[in-house]
C-alpha cells in the first residue's frame, strides 16, 4: 500500500490501537478491579455462614485478598485503583447506621453515661499501654542490636 | 412535602452525599479538628429528617446501599497491609505485641468498667467492639447480638476522641517512635483516628491503618474469650 490508502490504514489502525489501549487503561480496569473485590466479599460471605464462628465476612475477605496479594495469585494493579476509592470513601458507609441511633436513643439514654465515661476511658487507656509496649520493645531491640 | 419527599429511593443518598460534602467543605475550609466531616454529615442528616419529619425507614431505602459497600471497603484494607509488608517484617514482633496488648487492654478495661456501671449482658457485649472500625464493629455486634446502633455509637466516641486527642495524648504519654504513635492511635481509634494519623506522618498513618486491620481480627479473637464474663 501507499500514498493516500497507506495513511488513511495506518490512521484507522491507529485509532483501533488507542481505542483498545483506552478501554484496557480505565474503564475496563475498574470494573475488572470491583468484580474481583465483589467476589472475594462474596467468598467471605459464603464462609461467615458456613464456618460457626462470630467472624465477620469482612475478616475473611480481607484475609483471602491478603493472601492472594502476597502469594502474587492476585497483582496489586488488579485491586489497588477500586480499593483504593473504596477506602477514601468509607466514612460515607458510617452515616446511614450512625443516623440509626434516632430509633435506639430510648435503649441508649438510660446508659449514655456510661457509654460516653467508657469509651473516653478506655481509648486513653489502651492508647498508652499499645503505645508504650510497641514503643519499648523495638527500643529493646534496637539496644540489643547496638551491642 | 412529606409524602413527595418521601415516595424517592434516592432522598436517602442524596442527603447523605450532600451533607458528607458540606462536612468537607467546612474542614477545607476552616482546617478545625471539630469540622470532622463524618460529625458534620451526621449531625445535618438528623437535623434534616427531623425537620422535614423524614422516618428513618424511608431514609434508610436509599442510604442503605452506601452501607453495602462496607464489606467490600473492608476487605480492601488488605491493600495498605500489603504495601506496608516490609515495614511489618522488620518490626512485626513489636507491632503484634502491641496491637495485642491494646487489644487485651481494652477488653479488661470494657469488662472492668461494665461491672463498676453494673451493665447487664447485652449492654457489655455492645461495648466489646468499640475500638474496631465500624466495618467490622457492626458485624461483631450483630454476630453476639449486642445493641448494633449503640456499638456504632460507641464507636463514634472513641474514633471521634482518638481524631481529636490522638496526637496530643501521644505526646502527653511520650510515645515518640512513630511506629509506636501509629499503632497506638490506630489501636485505640480505628479508621478515624487513622485519618489523623495520615496527618501526623507517613509511617504514623500506614502503622495505624495497619493496625485497624490486625486489631480488628484480634479483637474478634479476643471477644470469643470475653463475651461469656458477664
Amino acid at each position: 500500500m501507499q500514498g493516500l490508502p497507506c495513511i488513511f490504514y495506518n490512521f484507522a489502525i491507529n485509532c483501533k490501537n488507542r481505542l483498545h489501549s483506552l478501554i484496557n487503561s480505565w474503564k475496563m480496569k475498574y470494573i475488572i478491579q470491583f468484580t474481583i473485590i465483589i467476589a472475594i466479599s462474596l467468598i467471605g460471605e459464603l464462609l461467615n455462614i458456613i464456618i460457626p464462628l462470630p467472624i465477620p465476612a469482612s475478616i475473611y475477605g480481607m484475609v483471602i485478598l491478603f493472601t492472594a496479594l502476597i502469594t502474587g495469585i492476585i497483582k496489586l494493579s488488579a485491586v489497588k485503583e477500586t480499593g483504593k476509592f473504596l477506602i477514601y470513601i468509607m466514612p460515607l458507609m458510617f452515616i446511614p447506621p450512625t443516623v440509626g441511633l434516632i430509633g435506639a436513643w430510648d435503649t441508649m439514654q438510660s446508659f449514655l453515661v456510661a457509654i460516653v465515661v467508657i469509651s473516653l476511658v478506655s481509648t486513653i487507656i489502651v492508647l498508652a499501654v499499645s503505645g508504650h509496649v510497641t514503643q519499648w520493645i523495638i527500643e529493646f531491640k534496637e539496644r540489643r542490636n547496638k551491642r | 412535602m412529606k409524602e413527595l419527599l418521601g415516595t424517592s429511593i434516592f432522598i436517602g443518598l442524596v442527603i447523605t452525599l450532600g451533607t458528607y460534602l458540606i462536612g468537607l467543605h467546612l474542614r477545607k475550609k476552616f482546617n478545625l479538628f471539630i469540622f470532622n466531616p463524618l460529625l458534620i454529615a451526621i449531625s445535618l442528616t438528623i437535623g434534616i429528617l427531623l425537620l422535614f419529619g423524614i422516618d428513618y425507614n424511608t431514609y434508610n431505602i436509599g442510604a442503605q446501599h452506601l452501607s453495602y459497600l462496607l464489606t467490600p471497603a473492608t476487605v480492601c484494607l488488605a491493600i495498605p497491609l500489603y504495601e506496608q509488608f516490609k515495614l511489618l517484617k522488620k518490626n512485626f514482633t513489636a507491632i503484634m505485641v502491641g496491637i495485642a496488648s491494646g487489644v487485651l487492654t481494652s477488653c479488661v478495661t470494657i469488662f472492668c468498667m461494665a461491672l463498676l456501671f453494673r451493665l447487664g449482658h447485652h449492654e457489655y457485649v455492645t461495648l466489646l467492639p468499640k475500638s474496631i472500625t465500624t466495618a467490622i464493629g457492626i458485624s461483631l455486634s450483630e454476630e453476639l447480638h449486642g445493641y448494633v446502633a449503640i456499638t456504632v455509637a460507641a464507636i463514634m466516641i472513641t474514633g471521634l476522641f482518638g481524631n481529636i486527642a490522638g496526637d496530643i495524648l501521644c505526646r502527653i504519654l511520650h510515645i515518640k517512635h512513630p511506629v509506636a504513635k501509629g499503632i497506638a492511635i490506630g489501636t485505640a481509634s480505628h479508621v478515624m483516628g487513622t485519618a489523623k494519623a495520615m496527618e501526623i506522618g507517613e509511617i504514623e498513618g500506614a502503622m495505624s491503618s495497619l493496625s485497624i486491620a490486625v486489631a480488628g481480627c484480634m479483637t474478634v479473637i479476643a471477644t470469643i474469650g470475653f463475651e461469656w464474663l458477664i
